[in-house]
């Protein structure tokens, strides 16, 4: 850094004796003030993403030598079973884990309210939001079991035997996904509820005059205002969906017979597990399920990029 | 202070993360099993190897199973301890292969393992080296609810025929023949080991598992025609895919179901469960093709240096010492498996005297479907036999698929 060399010195001659950086200060500092996170975003995100795709040209044990066997990983991808379930699996996902986003917002209007403790029913409606997914997991796993759970007692009574949803490979995904909806509708709900905080009383007030009420006053007035929130939902709830993941872990494990898996949990299956350690192949797993990302990466620094504009 | 340091390092190393510094006369030895029974055998050994070493500082770590099993790939090539356990057979084979494990053949020479320890020989080499020192084994079977065989009034099974005869009775008098869970899969390869090996017999396994066999091929297609014949009826539980092996216990403890097919860690859990020795007992897999040499399951479990070692000299020291007829005996007798070294004795136990009886007049030794496929192989295998289990008329289907991922896996 330049160091002023002292009041002695004629201000025009300080002026010329100063340093390129000093010169150009205000155009260094934000990448200054950036660069810790830029470096660590180049070596943990960046860096990564391009070795696990030069990795899935590979075959490669992660002990022995690697194997180049170029786009072989995706040769077998495209002849492979298991990854289409996975891929149908991962579709079935991002499609019903929308319902989060209306049900986040339904119970949002609800709780939208001023009633003697509201905020112990809003505390209870964000509570499995709070708790990790694993016990999210196991709750719904013991929930689902045909014996002693709820689902079991419940068919019992209407005189029907129970179906082990877990163990029944048309049913076990939306087992799972219905699992997962509990606690991301409590994240679009409190997305919503800090939205609504923010919907200006003035225009209710100037919709109420004009005789808007019902759906009307929600479709035209509240939701136009809550856009920010819809557009966060939406994005963490696709992201939810696609990095699904431990519930799969903790409920199934994919099965049965790897009919519950996703591309997440595929990958880590074939290229981590006790049975796997094909790195090149679940990098090429990797690899497709970034690519399905970038779809929706792009979109959103689009949207950001288009808001930024104004 | 001091205790805040130790338990921070246990929960590094219970995390997996395992980095103990060790300087010379130091011995690091990785430990697997952290149930009280296998940690107490452990810990017992290494007290007494202390012992007859003062002068070795060891250094013990004790991790889950599972987490190991993912751990080990890490430590051994980035900081690996002196003494490790991990799985023969087939489970070895890509540490021997990537040059992860030292070759300890001159301790069996000097120490004359080729005789103590001769019952597991073939799976501890590769190459026609030693690479490893077992120092427990367990037998597997039918473990079964003779109270309830005595209320029905069957007789223990001798064959095949016998067999289907008990499961149909005691299906008619409202209990399921067999419990079993296959969440994780391997429950299922030991139903298939067992009717493979008294259908086919010890080489055709091996040959199996060597990928030396079609899946398609006439004599597994037996095996599996055999198994459907458990399958149709419903002699196995169901919702067998949604319970772990330990979940499956429940119904066999509950009378509901009264055989199950399980290596002898189930007693102990059988015995938590409430029932007594009275109720419970072992019976060899009765014989499907008469004049089939019978082979058994008995997985074993074994110490390795890891290539990195940085005081073999040590290690192979406590590997002679666990290789011991008597460090062998008390160990078994604490965790309630069987001993490898032939000079070691037998717990009192009736079931490990059983199973001593049922694994040494064994004609072969088979370690388990997951440890002698490659592991990719018996993945894929595991989840057929899941399958089947559920969707038997799919066979065909099934084992199509597993024929090209063996042509893949084996090239």
């Amino acid at each position: 850094m330049a160091i002023d060399s002292g009041s002695t010195t004629v201000p025009g001659a300080q002026h010329r004796k100063r340093s390129w950086f000093y010169k150009n200060r205000i155009r260094l500092a934000p990448w200054l003030f950036l660069a810790p996170g830029l470096i660590f975003f180049f070596i943990y995100v960046i860096a990564p993403i391009f070795e696990s795709i030069w990795i899935s040209f590979y075959a490669w044990d992660g002990l022995g030598e690697k194997e180049w066997i170029g786009i072989g990983n995706y040769v077998e991808l495209m002849d492979d079973e298991r990854f289409y379930t996975s891929l149908i699996n991962n579709a079935w996902w991002l499609v019903l884990y929308m319902l989060a986003v209306p049900a986040g917002l339904a119970i949002a209007l609800f709780l939208n309210q001023t009633v003697t403790g509201i905020r112990l029913y809003k505390s209870l409606f964000f509570f499995p939001f709070v708790i990790s997914q694993v016990v999210v997991g196991l709750i719904f796993t013991w929930f689902y079991n045909p014996d002693f759970g709820i689902v079991g007692i419940v068919w019992r009574f209407f005189g029907a035997s129970p179906p082990a949803i877990l163990a029944d490979e048309d049913l076990v995904t939306f087992g799972i996904i219905f699992a997962g909806l509990w606690p991301q509708i409590a994240y679009c709900m409190i997305l919503y509820l800090t939205g609504l905080n923010n919907v200006s009383p003035d225009q209710v007030e100037a919709g109420r005059l004009d005789n808007a009420r019902g759906w009307k006053m929600l479709w035209y007035v509240i939701l136009p205002q809550l856009k920010p929130a819809t557009f966060i939902a939406v994005v963490v709830t696709v992201i939810g969906a696609l990095r699904s993941f431990d519930l799969i872990a903790i409920m199934t494990g994919g099965g049965p017979y790897g009919s519950s898996n996703v591309l997440a949990y595929y990958m880590f299956e074939t290229a981590l597990s006790e049975y796997g350690f094909r790195y090149g192949y679940g990098s090429a797993i990797a690899t497709v399920l970034f690519l399905i990302m970038l779809v929706y990466i792009s979109f959103f620094l689009w949207r950001m990029y288009q808001d930024e504009r104004g | 202070m001091f205790k805040t340091i130790r338990q921070t390092a246990a929960a590094l190393a219970i995390a997996g993360v395992i980095s103990v510094p060790a300087i010379a006369g130091d011995l690091v030895i990785i430990f697997d099993d952290l149930n009280p029974a296998p940690k107490q055998g452990f810990e017992d050994a290494v007290e007494k190897f202390k012992a007859a070493n003062p002068d070795i500082n060891v250094i013990v770590s004790i991790n889950d199973r599972e987490a190991h099993k993912t751990a080990i790939r890490n430590f051994l090539s980035a900081d690996a301890p002196d003494v490790t356990t991990w799985y023969p057979g087939n489970r070895m084979a890509p540490f021997v292969n990537a040059g992860q494990f030292e070759d300890i053949t001159d301790l069996w020479e000097a120490e004359g393992f080729y005789d103590s320890l001769a019952s597991t020989k073939s799976a501890m080499t590769i190459d026609g080296k030693q690479w490893g020192v077992p120092y427990s084994y367990y037998q597997w079977g039918i473990y079964y609810r003779s109270d309830i065989f005595a209320e029905q009034g069957i007789d223990v099974p001798q064959n095949w025929e016998q067999l289907l005869a008990a499961s149909a009775k005691l299906k008619e008098a409202g209990i399921t023949p067999f419990t079993i869970g296959t969440k994780y899969l391997w429950t299922a390869a030991g139903v298939f080991d067992y009717l493979n090996l008294r259908t086919n017999g010890y080489d055709v396994h091996n040959d199996l598992t060597a990928g030396k066999i079609k899946y398609s091929d006439p004599r597994i297609v037996d095996v599996f025609e055999k198994w459907k014949q458990l399958v149709e009826p419903g002699y196995f539980i169901e919702n067998h895919a949604t319970m772990s092996w330990q979940d499956a216990l429940a119904p066999f403890i509950k009378g509901e179901a009264a055989m199950y097919v399980m290596g002898n860690f189930s007693v102990e859990a059988m015995r938590d469960g409430g029932l007594t020795d009275d109720q419970i007992d072992y019976m060899q897999f009765p014989e499907i093709t008469p004049g089939v040499a019978r082979a058994e399951e008995a997985p074993t479990d074994a110490f390795f240096i890891p290539a990195n070692a940085k005081n073999k000299e040590d290690a192979r020291k406590f590997l002679a010492f666990v290789a011991q007829p008597d460090i062998q005996t008390e160990w078994n007798k604490t965790i309630n498996q069987l001993p490898i070294n032939k000079n070691a004795s037998v717990g009192d136990d009736k079931f490990l005297q059983k199973g001593f009886e049922t694994v040494s007049t064994a004609s072969g030794l088979a370690q388990f479907f997951d440890r002698d496929a490659p592991a990719e192989m018996a993945k894929v295998g595991m989840e057929g036999f899941q399958e089947f289990m559920i969707k038997p008329e799919r066979l065909d289907a099934i084992l199509k698929r597993l024929d090209k991922i063996q042509e893949r896996v084996y090239k």
